[in-house]
């Protein structure tokens, strides 16, 4: 039996440890990363690996702790593994909408933020004409 | 063994909200405060569950329970608010 708390123990560590170092990470890549698209990476490790060791570790405390089974801890890492796709995508479409600027390191070329050539030059026609004594 | 490994989760997850709130105060754009405000409530969910094994009670469940849903509410409503300028049409 005692050794079967030291192994519980040791698991609970790990998971706990592990949870808080995935959370670290991702915390210093929405620290640290130059545009917004990059930094959009960060929390969803943040929201799977990191909350989701943790609850883990918690299951498995309270289960040892009251002799059963305790599953009130799923129900946040269901809801967290649901909502988290669905912020991400909410957020990078405001971002397309506002049209930041990204690095030119980022990949792909969305077409919200493609320059359509013609309005540019409509634009700037009137604009170059005016300028002309 | 355990007590350990608390101390230094906690003081790991509090480096993490720490880099969120630079974010907040510096991020350039709004969707930047946005997403790091995102993070931050999903840190305080993971702050408060180590609290309560700390305690070694379950009464801070429903706390974190509470802060998921209402966090996702408030991501979803200023996103929407950003996108169509406003939130319920």
């Amino acid at each position: 039996m005692i050794a079967l708390y030291t192994l519980m123990e040791g698991v609970i560590a790990f998971f706990l440890i592990a949870g808080s170092i995935f959370a670290l990470i991702g915390s210093l890549g929405l620290a640290r990363m130059k545009d917004f698209y990059m930094r959009l990476h960060g929390p969803s490790k943040i929201s799977t690996l990191g909350v989701g060791c943790v609850l883990l570790a918690s299951i498995a405390y309270f289960s040892l702790l009251n002799g059963g089974p305790s599953l009130q801890e799923l129900l946040i890492t269901i809801f967290l593994f649901i909502t988290a796709p669905v912020s991400a995508h909410l957020l990078s479409k405001s971002a397309l909408h506002q049209k930041l600027p990204r690095d030119p390191r980022t990949r792909g070329n969305p077409e919200e933020l493609q320059e359509d050539d013609d309005e540019t030059t409509l634009e700037e026609a009137p604009q170059g004409s005016s300028k002309l004594p | 063994m355990l007590d350990f490994a608390l101390k230094i989760s906690v003081a790991l997850f509090a480096i993490a909200i720490v880099l969120n709130l630079y974010r907040v105060a510096v991020g350039p754009s709004l969707p930047d405060r946005i997403l790091a405000l995102d993070t931050m409530y999903v840190n305080s969910i993971a702050l408060i569950v180590l609290f309560g094994i700390w305690l070694g009670h379950r009464t801070y469940f429903e706390a974190a329970l509470l802060i998921a849903m209402l966090g996702f509410v408030s991501t979803v409503a200023v996103c929407k608010y950003l996108l169509r300028g406003d939130i319920i049409e």
